[in-house]
This record gives C-alpha cells, sequence and structure tokens, in this order.
C-alpha cells in the first residue's frame, strides 16, 4: 500500500476549504496550519498566469524527518503516512529543520505536530478532510500501488510534478499541471 | 518575473516567514560541546603519549572545564526542548541515522567519563583534598590505575563529540548552508582549536605553553583551509548551495562572518600567535579570549544563517 495525493492546480481555486477542513477536523490550534494554500503569480500583465497549490507534508519515501528524529517519534506508518508519536516527541526541532517543505510546527504543547494524511479517516475508508471537502473536487487521494485507483490513473493521464524533488526526498504529493 | 505569496493561514511563528526554531540554545552548545571536545582530546592525547609531566595544564588542569562546558551545554540542550518532560524517550532507542541520536549518548558516556578524570587528579590539584570515605578513596584508586584505558575512551568519544556538532547541522539536506560534509571536520578542528586555546590560558610551563600555541596555530591553518573549502564547495554546488553561501559573500552575514570569525577569530590571532613566536611579547590573553570569541561567534552565525537557506520551490 502506498498512500498518495494528486491536486489539480488547474481546479483549484485557492478558496482554502481544504485548510479549514483540516483545521475543524484535527483541532489545529489558532496561529497554526498542517495545511495552506500557494499562490505562484509568472509573467507580466497581460501574460499573467497563476497557479495555486494546496501544500502539506509531502508524506516523503525518503523522509528526512524520520531519519533524523532521535526517539523515533517520527515514524513512517503503513501505507507510508509520516506521523510523530506526541509521547515520544521531545520537541528537540531537528525534524522542522529537516523537512525541505516546512511542513511542521511545534504545537503549543511541545510537540511537532504535521499533517496525518488524516489517518483516523483512512483507516475508517474515508477522504482525508481536505479532499472530502475541496468544493471543485480537485483532489485525489488513494492507494498507489492499486493499479486501479483513482489516483493512479489521473497519474497515468496527466502531467504532474512535485515539489522540490531535488530535495531528494521522493514527495507523495502530486500536483497536476 | 516570478512573484511567490501565501495567501492562507500560513503565518506559523517561528516558521514564516523565516525557519527560527533554533535559538540561542544550539550554538552554545554547539561551541560547550566542542571546547569539551577539545579539551579532553588534548589530555586524552598527552596522557596517551606518555607527556603528563611536560602537560600538566592539558592532561591535569585544563580538564575541570570539560564537566562544566557539558553540564551548561546539557542545560541549554534542554531549554531548547519544547516537550521537556518527554527528554528521557532520547535514551529508550538508539537511532544510528539520527545525529541527534548519537550526541545524547556520547554526552552520556563522556560526561561521567570527564567527571571521573578530574576527580582522578582532585588530590594533584588541590593539596590536601580529602574524599572523606573510604569507598571514594578505593575507588579513586580503581580509576588511577585504569586511567590509560579512559583516555584512550575519552580521545574516540571526544573526537565523535566534536564531529558530531558539525554533522548535527549537516544532516539537515533542507537547510543548504549546513548541507555540506566538511561541517563535520570543520566543527571538530574549531572545536580542537578552542580547548587548544584554554589549556594554553591556564599553562603555567613555558615549554607547555609553546607547544600549545604551535598545536593551535597549526588547527587556526587548517580551519580556514577547511572554510575556504566550504566557500568553494558551495560556490560550485547548485542554486540553493550558491544562494546559502551568497549570505557570506554580500549577504547579511558577510560583516559578521569575515569580520569576527574569520579576521578576529582566525587571522588575527594566527598572526599575535607568530609573532610571539618569533620574540615579540604578546599577552596570552588577547589571542585565546579572540579565538573563542570567534568559535563562539561561528556557531551563531552558522546557526542563524542555515536557518534563513532553504529550498525553492
Amino acid at each position: 500500500m502506498r498512500y498518495a495525493m494528486a491536486i489539480d492546480t488547474l481546479k483549484c481555486v485557492g478558496c482554502s476549504d481544504c485548510v479549514v477542513a483540516c483545521q475543524m477536523e484535527n483541532n489545529v490550534p489558532i496561529g497554526f496550519c498542517r495545511d495552506w494554500v500557494t499562490e505562484t503569480v509568472d509573467g507580466s500583465y497581460p501574460n499573467v498566469e497563476i497557479e495555486l497549490r494546496s501544500e502539506r507534508c509531502n508524506h516523503c519515501d525518503n523522509s528526512p524527518c524520520v531519519r533524523c528524529c532521535p526517539t523515533g517519534a517520527s515514524h513512517i506508518e503503513d501505507g507510508g503516512i509520516v506521523l510523530v508519536t506526541h509521547h515520544k516527541c521531545i520537541g528537540c526541532g531537528a525534524c522542522i529543520q529537516a523537512c525541505p517543505y516546512e511542513a511542521r510546527y511545534s504545537h503549543p504543547e511541545g510537540y511537532v505536530d504535521k499533517c496525518t494524511f488524516c489517518i483516523h479517516r483512512v483507516r475508517k475508508g474515508d477522504k482525508p478532510a481536505c479532499v472530502a471537502v475541496c468544493p471543485t473536487k480537485c483532489m485525489y487521494f488513494g492507494d498507489l500501488d492499486d493499479p486501479n485507483s483513482e489516483i493512479t490513473n489521473v497519474l497515468k493521464n496527466r502531467k504532474f510534478k512535485s515539489l522540490a524533488p531535488e530535495a531528494g526526498t521522493n514527495p507523495q504529493i502530486f500536483y497536476l499541471i | 518575473m516570478k512573484e511567490e505569496l501565501f495567501v492562507s493561514g500560513r503565518n506559523i511563528p517561528n516558521i514564516d516567514p523565516y525557519l527560527n526554531i533554533w535559538h540561542w540554545q544550539i550554538p552554545l552548545y554547539l561551541f560547550l560541546g566542542g571546547l569539551a571536545a577539545g579539551i579532553l582530546f588534548f589530555a586524552a592525547l598527552f596522557t596517551i603519549m606518555g607527556k603528563e609531566k611536560e602537560m600538566p595544564a592539558a592532561v591535569k588542569k585544563a580538564p575541570i572545564i570539560a564537566p562544566i562546558a557539558l553540564i551548561l551545554g546539557l542545560i541549554a540542550l534542554f531549554l531548547d526542548l519544547k516537550h521537556k518532560l518527554f527528554f528521557w524517550q532520547l535514551y529508550t532507542t538508539i537511532r544510528l541515522e539520527s545525529p541527534m541520536s548519537w550526541g545524547a549518548w556520547v554526552l552520556m558516556a563522556i560526561t561521567p567519563l570527564s567527571m571521573l578524570w578530574v576527580a582522578s587528579y582532585m588530590k594533584e590539584l588541590v593539596p590536601g583534598w580529602k574524599w572523606k570515605n573510604n569507598l571514594l578513596e578505593s575507588f579513586e584508586g580503581f580509576v588511577i590505575k585504569y586511567r590509560l584505558w579512559m583516555a584512550w575512551m575519552i580521545i574516540v568519544l571526544s573526537v565523535i563529540l566534536g564531529i558530531y556538532t558539525g554533522i548535527l547541522l549537516s544532516a539537515f539536506n533542507a537547510r543548504p548552508l549546513w548541507n555540506t560534509s566538511i561541517l563535520g571536520p570543520l566543527f571538530l578542528v574549531s572545536g580542537m582549536s578552542t580547548g587548544a586555546a584554554t589549556i594554553l590560558i591556564m599553562s603555567k610551563s613555558k615549554e607547555e605553553r609553546r607547544t600549545m600555541s604551535w598545536i593551535d596555530l597549526l588547527l587556526i591553518i587548517v580551519e580556514l583551509f577547511f572554510i575556504t573549502h566550504l566557500i568553494m564547495g558551495m560556490k560550485a554546488g547548485s542554486q540553493v548551495q550558491i544562494d546559502a553561501v551568497s549570505l557570506f559573500l554580500g549577504g547579511q552575514f558577510t560583516v559578521s562572518f569575515w569580520v569576527f570569525v574569520i579576521l578576529l577569530g582566525l587571522v588575527f590571532p594566527a598572526i599575535l600567535e607568530i609573532l610571539e613566536r618569533i620574540g615579540y611579547h604578546i599577552p596570552v590573553v588577547i589571542p585565546v579570549a579572540l579565538i573563542l570569541l570567534g568559535g563562539l561567534m561561528f556557531r551563531f552565525i552558522m546557526v542563524e544563517a542555515g536557518q534563513l537557506t532553504r529550498y525553492l520551490y
């Protein structure tokens, strides 16, 4: 099993519903977020292009955060989901330094927190909160090892990119372009 | 023209707009750890070489600084933790891939060893010192008997400790300024140089001072050579590394790096030590203070600047 997410940058309107849904679902403290939307403007008027991206932890295959964790609190769950065990985390900040996507933050309670791909929902067969609420249905979540899954098909048929692949992390969030 | 702006709720303290999760605690610890590693390395080295008589400050006196520096460093590390009550989780596992895990275990071993080292010389350092306990007295005898063994353990551990202070940073490929393998040896040499400087100022024997200032001069030259390597390697690296090193070459850390680290911290004390060698009388406190200050500044600048560097996407 290899969970991954594909996000269609051509369909995304940047409404930030995914951000709010995540904050509600996961009780993210005010002033922090596990996912966010970036807007990249390219070109100069009148030839301007905007790319909207809903970003979060890339649940990297080669995750530097897991490698540098001194206690094993950062670990990889079945399906390749990168998680932090709160009661093992000492809050040293190494994983925050190690993440090229800056997807982790220090929770006010001390431990490090990040996107979990809503593992509590995924285990029940639901989709992550951000995917479930997307009004333009621009996000796909599923198992890359399953040849018939929606995400496998969408990645087969569309051009895509991932963020900072040169960091050697093998990210598992794909942006359809 | 390319522009990128954050539009959603991404406004996380210590991460946006610049990552700043490590404050003064980490660079201070890196300095103290390197200093302790340097001092202990020379104490062990001269013991193994059988030069306890010729190098009394290096073997007996200066090591007093090591446990103090290590304990202060450990306090700084503890203050850095955000989930403090769970610190013991460090000692429930050994993670070979994590430099911080290596560091935690090495500190666990070298801190008590450095205390034993000092304790074994207590009677020579403080005339009339008594342990006032038979058990402690016989334990002291035991420690003194196996001092050479201890020296071998300490020499290995101190090199690991010194290198680890650099590898701790260089293991983060997300921070391009740190992500260079020269950082381990560079921090080791810098730590040894601060250690040698500390021994230099604590020494009363002319012969020992001569040896230590010779060693220190050599270490400074190696350090300058490694720093040149660091800059050259970055300049010839990928775009993120070119951007990273530009912080020192015209960027916001240019003055602090070249003035405090290179000139005042390395070149100037080296010149003073050469002048001393060719016959001028220079108060030893000046080069020593400059070397220690330069080492401390170097770590602060590296940690601060490194956190500004990131991947472009």
